[in-house]
Order: C-alpha cells, then sequence, then structure tokens
C-alpha cells in the first residue's frame, strides 16, 4: 500500500467515522457518514450527476492549467452530496481560478478581489438551507483579502473554502504571491522577492480553524476525499490545493507530483496512524520532547514507537500546526499532505440564527413591532 | 408665590466634564418636555476622547435643548441659560450665551486649581467678568453631597448625582413633569438600590431647593405646541433610521441583515438593530466596513434585506463592494451618517461632505440613487422609501443621515404600522425565456420594460440557477461579456436605470407664499438633508421683516425631481446652503446651468439660523438694489 492509497483509504474511513451523532436533516454520504456540514440543506429528489453541475459556458483556463482539474473533481463529487443544485452557492473573489463559478450550474457569484470570505458569510449566515463553497486563490485568500479568511475561519462560518495555491499571480501575468518562496524572480522581483511566504495551512490553524486539510489537484481521489472529509465538517473547512500554474510557475510541485520522487515528499496524515512515508517506509515523523517541534528522521535511525500517531481531532490546534510546519517554506520538496485538523465547534451561522429564533420567540408579528416602535414615553395630541 | 412668567421658547445649554452626565441630563430634560408637549429639538456635543483629562477645555461636554409652544425648526443658535458644571464648561460656552444670558454655575467645582486648568485668574462668578449675565453660583455638589448622606455613598458616587440635582432644579424652574425622570432612573438603576436612591433622592432636593430658595424670583411657563393629532414620542436620526429599516423589511417579507463596522457617529444604529433581533434581524458585527458591507451584499443575493451602516471613512472602503453591487443589479441599503471629513476628521461634529463621495465614489459609470434625511424623524420614512426603491429596481441606495441630524432629537408622530404599504420583492420564480431549442431558460438580466430591473431569482430557486458578478455581463444572458457594444448598452442602461427612478419621485414643492401685494420672491432658498430646520427657520425669520424668499429642500439627490430644472429656472437668485464647499451646488449647476449661489459652512456644527438669515436677507436686499 502506498503512502497514497493509505491517504484514500484513511479518508473513506473518515467521514464514516465522525465522532458525533447523525444531525437530522444531513445529507447521508455513500458511506453511511453525515454530511453535517449540509445538515439543512434540502436534498434533490432525483439523482443528478457530472453534467447537472455544469453550466453552458466555455471554460477558459490554460490549457494545462491545474484549476481544470479542480473543476472535474467538483463536478464529479457533487452529485454525491445528493443536495439541491439551487441550493448550493459558490462565491469567487478575483484571479484564475475565482472563473469557477460560472462553470458550475449553481446559484454563484464572481465577486471581487479578496471579499469572497466575507460575501459568503452573509449567504451562509441568511440561508441555512444553502451549501456555500468559496473558491480562492493564494493572492486573492491571503493578499488582498488574508483579513476576511482568518475571521472566517476565528468564526467558524460553515463554509467550504477551496484555496487554490500556484504560489503566484496569474492573471495580472507572473508577479510573485504571499505563497511564493523568498527569492523567486518574477516580473515584479528581477533581482528576487524579498517576503517570507505564508503557509496557508499554518495560518489557518493560527486562527484555530476547525477544519483544514491540503491536497493536490492532479490527484483526483485524494482531491475527492478531501472535499467529502470537508463536507462532512460544520463549520468553516479550508482545503488548500497545491496547483500548478503551467504558464507562470510551471512545475512548482513537481517533486510531491513526480512519481520518481512523490513518495518520499509527500507526508501523508492519516488519523489515528503512525506518520510514516517514503519508499518502503524508510521515513517518518518524529517529534522532540523538549521543544515539541516535529521533524522528519530514518525510521531506521528512530524506533518504530517514536514516530508520531496521527490526531486530527485534537482541540489544541498545536499539533497540527506543527505539523504544518513540515512544509517546505522555499521551493517546495516536501510538504504534508491530508486533514490537518478536524474538530467539532459551534458555528457563527447556526448560533447567529439560533438567536434570531430565540428573540423571535418573545413575539414578533406587526403589533409587537408597533408596540417597540411606540416606545415608553408617549403623550398625545387631540 | 412667586412670580411666572410665560415664554415661547426657551434655550438651555447643560455644560460639563465628559464624565458629569451632561448628555444624560439633557436627555432627561428633553424627555420631560416633549412628554409635557413643547416641540422640542436638540443638539447633544460631545468630544470623540471617551474621558478627556478632567476639568480641561478639551474635556466639555454639552446638551442643548429648544423647547416652545410653537414648531421649532432647529436646536436654538444660542443658548438662554447656560448651566456650567465647572469652570471648563463655562469657558468653553460663554461667548455663546448672549448679554442678559442666565448663568447657574457649580460653585463648588471653581476651585483656584480647577480655574488656572483652563486659564482663569481670577473666579469669574466673583471678580464682576460676568456683570452683563445672570449669574446664580450656588454649591450644587455641596447640597448634592448633604442631600444624599444617608446613604453612605462614596464622596465620589455622591457627587456624581450632582447632575440630578441641577436637573432637579431647571424642572423646577421651568416647570417640568418630574415623574418621567423619576421612572427613568428607577429602571435604570434598578439593579443598584443605593445609586438608585441617591439620584432620585438629589434630582427632589434640587426641586426642592428651587421651591425655598430666594435665589430665583421668578419661573418660567412654555405651554404646549399646537401639533396635529396623534399619538407622539420623541426620537433621534439613529433610532428613526433603524426602526425604518425593521419595518421595510417586514413589510417586503425580506429579513433584514446588518453587515457593520462600528464607527462614529453611525453605531448607534447597530446597536438599535442588535436589540431587534426578534424581528428576524440578523446583525453581523463584521472585522471591517468592507466585510461589513460584502457580507449585507451576500446577504441580499441570498435574498435578505443587505443594509451596511457607517460613515463617511466606512463609505471610502465599501466603494468597491458597492460598485459590484451595483453590476450585480441586487438591492443593498448604505447609510452613510456624515461627519466632519476628510481623514478622521471630527468623528462627533457634523458635516455634509460626503454627498460627492457616494454619487461618484467608485470606479467606472457606478450609478446608484441617494436620499437624504432632513430632520430626526424623517430618517423613518427615508428609510422605507430607499428600501422601496432598493427592491423596485434591484440597485444599491444610499441614504445620507449626519451626526446633527443621528443624535439630535424631535417629536414624532408615531406611524400606524397597518398603514404602511407592503413591499413586493417580486422574486422570479419561473423560466423567463426560451433557448435556441425552445427549453425554458432563465435570464438574470432579462428586464422590467418599465423599471429596467432586472430579474431576481434567489438561491433555492429551482431552475433559476445561474451566476453574476463584477465583470460584465451580456444583455439579458448574464454571460461574461467583453463585446464593446454590449458594454456601451449596459452602461447606458444602468444608468438609465436610476434616471427612471424620477418616475416614482414626486415633484418638488416651493414653499413661496406670496406677500400683500400678491407678489412672489425673486429669492429660492435650496437646501438637503439636515440643513432643513435651520433654512426653515432662517426663511421665516427673514420673512417676517417683509422680505420676500421662497424654500425648497431636496430628500431625492439622485436622480433628483423631474421638475428641479423648472424650479431653479424661474428664480432670479438661488441660494444653496450647505455644510460642505458647495457640492450639491456643483450638481446643480452642472446638470440645469444654473449659476447658484453657494453657502458654505463647515464648522462641525449645524448652521445658524440668524447668521443665514441675516445673510439671505442681505443677498435679497442685493438684489433688489434696497441694500442699505
Amino acid at each position: 500500500m502506498t503512502a497514497v492509497d493509505q491517504l484514500h483509504s484513511e479518508l473513506d474511513h473518515h467521514s464514516s467515522n465522525q465522532e458525533t451523532a447523525h444531525m437530522p436533516g444531513s445529507p447521508l454520504a455513500p458511506n453511511g457518514a453525515s454530511y453535517r456540514g449540509l445538515a439543512g440543506v434540502p436534498l434533490s429528489l432525483e439523482p443528478l450527476n457530472r453534467k447537472d453541475f455544469t453550466s453552458d459556458q466555455e471554460v477558459r483556463w490554460c490549457p494545462g492549467c491545474g484549476d481544470y482539474a479542480v473543476l472535474a473533481a467538483f463536478q464529479g463529487f457533487m452529485p454525491e452530496l445528493g443536495i439541491k443544485r439551487e441550493n448550493t452557492v459558490i462565491v469567487s473573489g478575483i484571479g484564475c481560478s475565482s472563473r469557477f463559478p460560472y462553470y458550475v450550474d449553481t446559484y454563484g457569484m464572481h465577486s471581487i478581489h479578496g471579499r469572497a470570505t466575507a460575501i459568503a458569510t452573509g449567504v451562509a449566515t441568511a440561508r441555512e438551507d444553502v451549501a456555500v463553497f468559496v473558491i480562492t486563490g493564494d493572492g486573492d485568500a491571503l493578499s488582498i483579502g488574508g483579513n476576511h479568511l482568518i475571521h472566517a475561519l476565528r468564526r467558524n462560518v460553515n463554509l467550504t473554502i477551496l484555496l487554490f495555491n500556484n504560489r503566484i499571480y496569474g492573471l495580472t501575468k507572473g508577479q510573485y504571491s504571499p505563497t511564493s518562496e523568498i527569492g523567486k524572480i518574477t516580473k515584479s522581483t528581477p533581482m528576487g522577492s524579498l517576503d517570507n511566504p505564508f503557509n496557508p495551512v499554518s495560518l489557518a490553524l493560527g486562527a484555530e480553524a476547525t477544519f483544514v486539510a491540503r491536497t493536490i489537484d492532479s490527484d483526483r481521489k485524494h482531491l475527492t476525499g478531501v472535499l467529502r472529509a470537508a463536507a462532512a465538517h460544520r463549520g468553516s473547512s479550508l482545503v488548500e490545493i497545491y496547483q500548478n500554474c503551467p504558464i507562470f510557475n510551471d512545475g512548482a510541485f513537481d517533486a510531491i507530483k513526480d512519481p520518481a520522487t512523490s513518495a518520499d515528499a509527500i507526508i501523508p496524515l492519516n488519523h489515528g496512524e503512525p506518520i510514516r512515508f517514503g519508499v518502503d517506509g524508510h521515513l517518518g515523523v518524529v517529534r522532540d520532547r523538549t521543544t515539541g517541534a516535529f521533524s522528519v528522521a530514518e525510521v531506521a535511525d528512530v524506533s518504530e514507537d517514536a514516530l508520531v500517531v496521527h490526531d486530527a481531532h485534537l482541540q489544541d490546534p498545536s499539533f497540527a500546526f506543527g505539523l504544518s510546519r513540515l512544509t517546505d517554506a522555499g521551493v517546495l520538496h516536501r510538504a504534508p499532505i491530508g486533514v490537518f485538523r478536524d474538530v467539532e465547534a459551534p458555528t457563527y451561522d447556526d448560533q447567529a440564527r439560533h438567536q434570531v429564533a430565540l428573540a423571535a420567540s418573545l413575539g414578533n408579528d406587526d403589533d409587537a413591532l408597533q408596540s417597540v416602535i411606540n416606545g415608553g414615553d408617549t403623550w398625545t395630541v387631540s | 408665590m412667586k412670580h411666572v412668567n410665560t415664554l415661547d421658547r426657551v434655550v438651555i445649554r447643560f455644560a460639563g466634564d465628559s464624565g458629569d452626565g451632561m448628555q444624560l441630563t439633557g436627555d432627561r430634560f428633553t424627555s420631560d418636555s416633549a412628554v409635557f408637549g413643547n416641540d422640542i429639538s436638540t443638539l447633544p456635543n460631545f468630544p470623540a476622547e471617551i474621558r478627556a483629562p478632567a476639568g480641561t477645555l478639551p474635556g466639555v461636554s454639552s446638551f442643548q435643548l429648544h423647547f416652545a409652544n410653537y414648531d421649532i425648526m432647529t436646536p436654538g443658535d444660542r443658548p438662554d441659560v447656560l448651566v456650567a458644571m465647572n469652570p471648563a464648561a463655562l469657558k468653553a460656552n460663554i461667548s455663546d450665551l448672549p448679554r442678559g444670558g442666565v448663568i447657574i454655575a457649580d460653585s463648588a467645582d471653581f476651585t483656584k486649581r480647577n480655574l488656572s486648568k483652563v486659564g482663569y485668574d481670577s473666579d469669574p462668578l466673583t471678580d464682576g467678568s460676568l456683570d452683563n449675565y445672570q449669574v446664580h453660583a450656588l454649591d450644587l455638589s455641596g447640597m448634592t453631597v448633604a442631600a444624599v448622606k444617608p446613604f453612605g455613598l462614596t464622596r465620589k458616587d455622591a457627587t456624581r448625582a450632582k447632575n440630578m440635582f441641577a436637573l432637579g432644579l431647571l424642572s423646577w424652574l421651568y416647570h417640568r413633569p418630574t415623574e418621567g425622570t423619576i421612572n427613568f432612573l428607577t429602571t435604570k438603576f434598578a439593579s443598584k438600590p443605593d445609586i438608585r436612591d441617591a439620584n432620585i433622592t438629589a434630582f427632589n432636593a434640587g426641586y426642592a431647593f428651587g421651591e425655598t430658595t430666594e435665589v430665583f424670583a421668578v419661573t418660567y411657563e412654555v405651554g404646549p405646541a399646537p401639533m396635529p393629532a396623534g399619538r407622539y414620542r420623541q426620537i433621534s436620526g439613529n433610532l428613526a433610521l433603524a426602526y425604518g429599516l425593521i419595518t421595510a423589511s417586514r413589510k417586503s417579507g425580506l429579513p433584514l441583515f446588518l453587515g457593520a463596522y462600528p464607527i462614529t457617529p453611525a453605531s448607534d444604529v447597530l446597536h438599535e438593530l442588535s436589540k431587534h433581533k426578534r424581528f428576524g434581524v440578523t446583525t453581523f458585527q463584521a472585522e471591517d466596513e468592507i466585510a461589513g458591507v460584502g457580507a449585507a451584499l451576500g446577504a441580499s443575493f441570498a435574498g435578505h434585506l443587505g443594509v451596511t451602516t457607517t460613515s463617511g471613512p466606512g463609505v471610502v472602503l465599501k466603494s468597491e463592494t458597492i460598485g459590484l453591487a451595483v453590476a450585480t443589479e441586487l438591492p443593498l441599503i448604505i447609510c452613510d451618517i456624515q461627519r466632519a471629513g476628510p481623514s478622521t476628521g471630527m468623528p462627533t461634529k457634523t458635516e455634509q461632505a460626503d454627498l460627492l463621495q457616494v454619487m461618484f465614489g467608485r470606479n467606472g459609470e457606478a450609478p446608484l440613487p441617494v436620499l437624504a434625511a432632513q430632520s430626526p424623524a424623517d430618517c423613518f420614512p427615508t428609510a422605507l422609501e430607499a428600501v422601496q426603491i432598493a427592491i423596485k429596481y434591484r440597485t444599491p441606495v444610499v441614504i445620507l443621515s449626519d451626526g446633527y441630524i443621528a443624535n439630535g432629537a424631535e417629536p414624532w408622530l408615531i406611524p400606524d404600522l397597518h398603514t404602511i404599504p407592503a413591499i413586493d420583492p417580486e422574486f422570479a420564480s419561473a423560466s423567463n425565456a426560451t433557448d435556441k431549442a425552445g427549453e425554458p431558460i432563465f435570464m438574470p438580466y432579462l428586464r422590467d420594460p418599465q423599471t429596467l430591473a432586472r430579474a431576481w431569482a434567489i438561491p433555492g430557486t429551482g431552475g433559476l440557477e445561474h451566476r453574476i458578478g463584477g465583470i460584465e455581463k451580456a444583455k439579458d444572458t448574464g454571460a461574461v461579456s467583453y463585446d464593446p457594444a454590449n458594454h456601451e448598452e449596459m452602461v447606458r442602461t444602468r444608468q438609465a436605470k436610476i434616471n427612471g427612478i424620477v418616475q416614482d419621485i414626486p415633484n418638488l414643492i416651493v414653499d413661496d407664499p406670496a406677500n400683500a401685494d400678491g407678489r412672489h420672491a425673486r429669492v429660492l432658498v435650496l437646501g438637503w438633508g439636515s440643513t432643513y430646520g435651520p433654512i426653515v427657520a432662517a426663511a421665516r425669520r427673514v420673512r417676517k421683516t417683509g422680505r420676500l424668499i421662497a424654500h425648497t429642500h431636496l430628500r431625492h439627490l439622485n436622480p433628483f425631481p423631474a421638475n428641479l430644472g423648472d424650479i431653479l429656472h424661474s428664480y432670479d437668485r438661488v441660494i444653496v446652503p450647505e455644510m460642505n464647499l458647495g457640492q450639491l451646488a456643483l450638481l446643480l449647476r452642472a446638470k440645469y446651468l444654473v449659476d447658484v449661489h453657494s453657502y458654505s459652512r463647515v464648522r462641525g456644527l449645524p448652521i445658524s439660523l440668524s447668521e443665514l438669515a441675516r445673510d439671505l436677507e442681505a443677498e435679497i436686499d442685493q438684489l433688489e438694489g434696497t441694500n442699505p
């Protein structure tokens, strides 16, 4: 079993092993798991297929763009959720990937740069019966929209955020992005970029995001598995997708995509299992007892017992954060892939609706409003 | 029995330290006067600092109340009575008090230290410098402390009740009813019986002091003002705005969603709406101004009534999202409670300098309707109308208010909600076109020929799935389009839609009474927004001198009423008073080629009615050639 295969089985396993009970009204996954993230969203009376989620718009990404693969995986996955197409809203910002909503035949808004998470927060809070997806990129979500992203995550709004990370600005033709490695030579940095990049997973975990995962555009099975796990999660789900830009940053993820190197490059995260990878499983993740820091070691040099067992359900985000630090900040040679963190927490939108419903029980007809408007101190002129 | 003088109007200004409770004192006196039946108008005036150093000039907070037995239009330019709780309050306000005015000062606070803090070399209460005024120097602090002694409060807590002592004294002096304030204190301090009893005792002690002291030879009565029959309450602009938005939400069936970020002087609308979740109101305190309007627009897309409340600096940040609302043609309400700018400016002071910002402050051709409320109570109907327009025309609408009407109060004839008509959102519920194969499809940009409003289908409506966005759309279908001819058509259509709202706007009515000879005015004074009060009051004063003057006031700043051009052209001179450097004047000149005279005041305060009256008289005299 390869690391990636293990990952797939873990993801299947994961969504069927949610620790909480099935929420009433939650659609059920094929494996019987509850898509708690979709509780309240009406189910389609007829089975839907990939075509139902394909709009009549011509897809206009560059040939070879990783976005095609993600779109195909998404359209292939959506019917599985069983929800009504018209109860799906996709909100995007600005950038290559943000054209995504035009190609999916649901409700959608292609908004403005960086603001998709804020707009989606309004949609999700207003409507319990709508499944809300955010499509964003590394520039959109982490540069101009960084503030909205961290606040949506800390509030735990019930959104599934797909962050297409190609580590470059594509639509503006090749400037370095907030995830580009230091020293990146681009049109705007001919002598090399100077600023330290964000690790999107670390950033999200710093904001105490309740669901954080990473996947790869070209691995449809893994991508679908992560989407399935994200749909099962109620609250903000941040899914970082390593996505190749063949025009302005081609090969940025070659190390983890090339079959010759991927085994040693991908650190697979499987809940409940030791983190072990590499050709013949010769590598593993260990933790320094003093500093708590994680590192990769030759299994031969440490005992098997020393390998860290992944636990995605820890309330304390520092474990997942520590794992996220195993990602290369520079040119990518190695990165953990899978679900870093998946914990239960109340969502902003559920609680906001609950407050409104609770208050409504005080009486909310026109007479009640009239009485509020009348106020306390009134006088009558006859 | 003391002598009672009957007056038709009085202006009182309560002034003290930021922590002295002057706003509360003024509010209470206002409430008691309103309940008594006077017409009222108020002007709270406070620093942006929450507690500037005690006893200093920057820390002075004041509340001016004008109450009368007739319909008054402004809080008054100058007070008749100044209540000064400390030397700083006296120094900061004395220049506004006309000669002969009454000063009631807390002598206990006029210590050497406090006097020197504000640069008094000697005590003005005793050095003769106030000989032109009627000065009553009273130990308000001392009498308060003595009165509340039984409650065993610290001296600091005891002294804090001195504002209630002063209120009691003034209530006696002006024959105000007292039950309202006693009920108010009973409720407000219900959980702190000592504080409650101390405040009520101080209030009663102040009233009793008036009755027994020989200091005041005369008391004053201001009778009720004649008003249309009905039930009244007093209301501030921000409160009326909140009620208007909730009512419009109920009448349209669209749940209200407020996305807002705290900002002076708009935060009270957020606070108020947050109290009314029972009416389906969701309030979202966002991480910033951009997220506030973004979430509101998202809610609108989802079929709610998206609202964002802010002030000028917030509008700047929201501009791009407002442009998105223009492009996506979704209803959205943007409330701009203007304050003095530029930049941070003077957050607690009023101004009208955001007009051009909300008209034009977006990239591209991005027209939207703009409405301005003219008084605190007028914020209610303005909010209702803004929502009607937003829903009917699928457009963002800006409501302009400002710090003056947001915080100022006036009596309000409470509307009967049952008489307010419903607003039908007319959601699309079925396909509105067919494709080439004859299959039914939905075209999100297909327009109503009468209103040019696009079809609005909300998520959850089966078969009407569609995508909208900020990128240019092909007419009808809403597909992405870079076609030159399509873009030109869409730009012109969006403009024509907004221009077409004029069909719903009533013609402007000019108040231009003829004189005995049947002559009408040659000078028109035209305003918008909160200058309504000062302009009407100034026009009245001008007419009392026998001069002729016409007045009209704009609520609709975009589009303008259909007859505005004709009105402007029918007067020899048009004067436009504004609390900016002539922004409406610029629009009128550009659109109607009329040489209007701009009258600008940007002091962070409402335009002075007496100054305006004088200046209008001069304009008339100059035009008539009767300049003395």
